[in-house]
């Protein structure tokens, strides 16, 4: 039930009035001590213009990023701002952009490349890996290449098969690249400004329902040299009896979980990754080892997913810490279908997570049973 | 005024993607009958920004009734009443620029002069490439190293460009230009070394060989795949251009590189941008074993250039002056306006495509061999050189054999010398090394020393 209010109002983009928020500021307000909220899309503009208010070189390039102020409006103003030569409207050709960007970045520039999906990221995908990705190995370090690909990334609403995929998994494999997955406004303008400084080529993937989601923000986050470190993921919510590790929009629905599942007594540890590429095994290794369950969540297809390589983690480093199996919950595994009842079940909402955890927690029969 | 209704309704359809609405449109213009003002909606756009050249938005409402032309988006053209394609097939080819004959006689008095000094190292270089393609090729074949590409044929396109280049100007390679990086100061050994992968090749053994890449040369580590350095060069030029420095970028395929969607996208996105970049094709008549009537049916590549709004030439990819005047006119053009130029270079692949190739499977060893001797680069230019007695028999005999020596000596040394250590398969992944792989190199040496026996020896640690 909360899911669906929560996708409703989400889509019609009015955070306010609404249960879910009502929820998530009780949850963050243990987090932070401020009045300051801030939506991920002023987060992300914000972020953007600050880096290249800071940095002459740093410049954006994408369709619609310039006179149509984003697909989005991520990129709202910014070409008023710093001109057509550092807000580069681009021919329909992601092939083409991303490797110009490429070739930017091998020579002295720090281009934000934006897809306006990564759906559309496939097209240039050989530049991603073997242009962007391989190049500083490949040349011994002759070439760097400081170039970020940013844009909404994972299932909106009600778009299809070919506009709802989530790439986390297959750019989180590739050596090479940095692999960052913000969800809160904190999130989204402290990671996107350490990757445009970052020396090495990122993927940024946001989300295009939380763009219109507000997050409260301290008066730290808002100055212009906040930073997030890449690489560490942030325990959104402590918990003593299952560790549930999640990335992006899911973040939102396992605090919504972890809420419920409190109120039946179980105490749910949230981990909000943050970051696919490195990695923070430790964090979630130590988590792990202090609540003895697993449930990861994500949005993307199931097979060799993120969730796989976190419980291949956990297995490795922590075995003998595992009280049960690690459940993995993700998007179901058929192309996103478009009608709204058929798409609900494509994609991993609040009950599916509770009853996973129960499931670890042998509060409940096993999957089978279950719908 | 209801003559010109039709003709409205033609223009709102336009003027409908500017927020217009209608209405607003005809009552300004139909209580106005005699002037031609500008309508309120016009004030309501969104600002536009005009970083080129770009027509009046509002020239289209200025024909005055004259129908022999129209502006449409995209400009002014004018209208035909005659049902009429444009030919598929040129009645001719485009003509190509060529400065020497065939045996090295000046034909042209349209060339940009060579000084003597120029002239002689262009020649060296162009024996020395070719001397170190046969000795290499070679090597391949005896098994001492697992790849080799020639450039055979085409020594006059690499030398002369690279000539023609300053050291300034950012070079982007397919695979077949190791010459441009000989012209430029990288040295025997250091191609060598590339081969054999060994502790001294600046890539640290990363890439199979013809792999090379040297930051300190401005020529940009080969990579396999083909045809992305089109997109990188643009991308790169766009970088000099805001830097404003006096230099271009070039970057160098083939014909088969022309098919894919990095050309098309590179190209256009050129022009668009205005970025100076100097885009060389070697149309060296094969990619592998398709010929160019499997890849194009278009006149060649010079004929693309048109199409995309881009300045273009064929020229002599065998004439060795005609290719340094071509590049040398196309570095001034690029520089001064800040956009791109095309050249097409015709030549033959007089080589397999690799080691990996035997062309004889798909071409006649008689074609081979008549462009090897009639058409010759090298010897075409020594031609030339003879005639302005710069060049001698004997000199061209103790370049042959001093080059020989230098390359064979190059090989034995880099042969000889070490492989990278074992550190060097984890660094460069990224800027820094990431603790995982610091986990994973402790993990390794620690099973090699468990393991010793079950390592190579010739693997430092």
């Amino acid at each position: 039930m909360l899911g669906v209010i929560r996708r409703r109002v989400a889509c019609k983009g009015n955070p306010a009035l609404n249960l879910e928020q009502g929820i998530r500021v009780i949850a963050s307000r243990a987090f932070s001590s401020t009045a300051k909220e801030m939506t991920v899309r002023d987060a992300l503009n914000s972020a953007l213009d600050e880096e290249m208010s800071a940095d002459p070189k740093v410049f954006l390039m994408g369709e619609e990023v310039g006179e149509y102020q984003g697909a989005y409006k991520i990129t709202k103003g910014l070409l008023d701002k710093y001109g057509p030569e550092r807000v580069v409207d681009t021919p329909i050709t992601e092939a083409g952009f991303a490797g110009i960007g490429v070739g930017a970045a091998y020579y002295g520039l720090r281009p934000v490349i934006e897809f306006m999906t990564f759906n559309f990221s496939m097209q240039a995908i050989d530049h991603i890996i073997n242009s962007a990705a391989k190049s500083n190995y490949m040349s011994a370090g002759q070439i760097s290449v400081p170039i970020v690909f940013r844009g909404p990334n994972g299932a909106a609403a009600g778009v299809g098969a070919q506009h709802s995929q989530c790439y986390a998994a297959w750019f989180g494999a590739c050596p090479g690249l940095k692999v960052l997955v913000p969800y809160s406004a904190e999130d989204a303008r402290g990671l996107l400004k350490a990757a445009i400084r970052d020396p090495d080529p990122v993927v940024f993937l946001e989300n295009e329902l939380l763009y219109g989601e507000s997050f409260p923000v301290s008066a730290e986050v808002l100055d212009s040299s906040f930073c997030l470190p890449i690489g560490k993921a942030k325990i959104e919510r402590e918990g003593k009896d299952v560790t549930i590790t999640t990335f992006s929009k899911m973040v939102g629905y396992a605090l919504q979980a972890a809420e419920i599942l409190a109120n039946e007594g179980i105490s749910a540890e949230v981990i909000n990754l943050r970051s696919i590429r490195p990695l923070d095994r430790s964090t979630i290794n130590a988590s792990v080892r202090k609540t003895n369950r697993l449930v990861t969540v994500e949005e993307g297809f199931p097979q060799h997913g993120v969730g796989a390589e976190i419980c291949a983690s956990v297995v490795e480093e922590s075995f003998g810490y595992l009280d049960a199996p690690v459940e993995r919950i993700s998007g179901a595994d058929v192309p996103m279908p478009y009608a709204a009842n058929l798409e609900r079940l494509a994609v991993p909402q609040v009950d599916d997570i509770v009853r996973a955890v129960k499931r670890a927690c042998y509060r409940s029969s096993s999957l089978a049973a279950t719908a | 005024m209801a003559l010109y209704l039709p003709i409205l309704r033609r223009k709102i359809g336009y003027l409908a993607m500017m927020n217009s609405t209608l209405s607003n449109f005809k009552t300004s213009f139909l209580s106005d009958k005699n002037s031609i003002t500008t309508p309120d909606f016009c004030n309501s756009f969104s600002r536009r920004f005009h970083s080129s050249k770009a027509d009046n938005l509002f020239d289209f409402m200025h024909n005055g009734g004259d129908s022999k032309e129209l502006n449409f988006p995209g400009g002014i053209v004018k209208f035909t009443s005659q049902l009429k394609f444009l030919a598929d097939v040129p009645e001719e080819r485009v003509h190509c620029y060529r400065v020497l004959d065939d045996s090295g006689q000046l034909i042209s008095n349209d060339f940009v002069q060579v000084n003597k000094e120029t002239a002689v190292k262009m020649y060296k270089d162009m024996v020395m490439l070719q001397t170190m393609d046969t000795i290499f090729y070679e090597a391949q074949r005896q098994g001492r190293i697992s790849f080799y590409l020639t450039a055979n044929g085409e020594e006059a396109i690499n030398i002369a460009s690279a000539a023609a280049l300053s050291m300034d100007d950012l070079v982007f390679p397919q695979y077949r230009e190791a010459g441009v990086l000989l012209w430029r100061g990288f040295t025997l050994q250091e191609f060598a070394n590339q081969c054999f992968g060994n502790k001294e090749d600046n890539g640290k053994g990363r890439q199979m060989p013809i792999h090379y890449g040297s930051n300190k040369h401005n020529y940009f580590t080969v990579a396999s795949t083909v045809a992305t350095q089109i997109s990188h060069a643009v991308g790169a030029a766009y970088s000099l251009k805001m830097e404003g420095r006096d230099a271009c970028t070039i970057t160098y395929f083939g014909d088969g590189g022309t098919s894919t969607g990095d050309f098309h996208a590179a190209l256009n996105f050129a022009a668009v941008m205005e970025v100076p970049v100097i885009f060389f094709c070697r149309n060296n008549g094969w990619a592998i074993s398709t010929p160019v009537s499997d890849q194009f049916r278009s006149d060649g590549i010079v004929v693309r250039g048109k199409a995309y709004g881009i300045p273009s030439i064929r020229v002599d990819g065998n004439d060795a002056l005609a290719v340094f005047s071509a590049v040398c006119m196309a570095r001034t053009m690029a520089i001064r306006e800040g956009k791109p130029v095309l050249i097409e270079a015709l030549a033959y692949r007089a080589g397999h495509h690799s080691t990996s190739d035997d062309s004889s499977k798909y071409r006649p060893i008689e074609e081979i061999e008549w462009w090897k001797e009639a058409q010759n680069p090298v010897t075409r230019f020594r031609e030339w050189l003879q005639g302005e007695g710069l060049w001698t028999t004997q000199a061209e005999t103790e370049l042959r054999d001093s080059a020989r020596k230098e390359v064979l000596h190059a090989i034995q040394v880099a042969e000889k010398a070490e492989k990278p250590t074992v550190k060097e398969i984890f660094t460069d992944v990224y800027d820094v090394l990431p603790s995982n792989l610091r986990d994973q190199e402790k993990s390794l040496r620690e099973t090699i020393e468990r393991h010793s026996q079950d390592y190579p020896i010739d693997v430092p640690l």
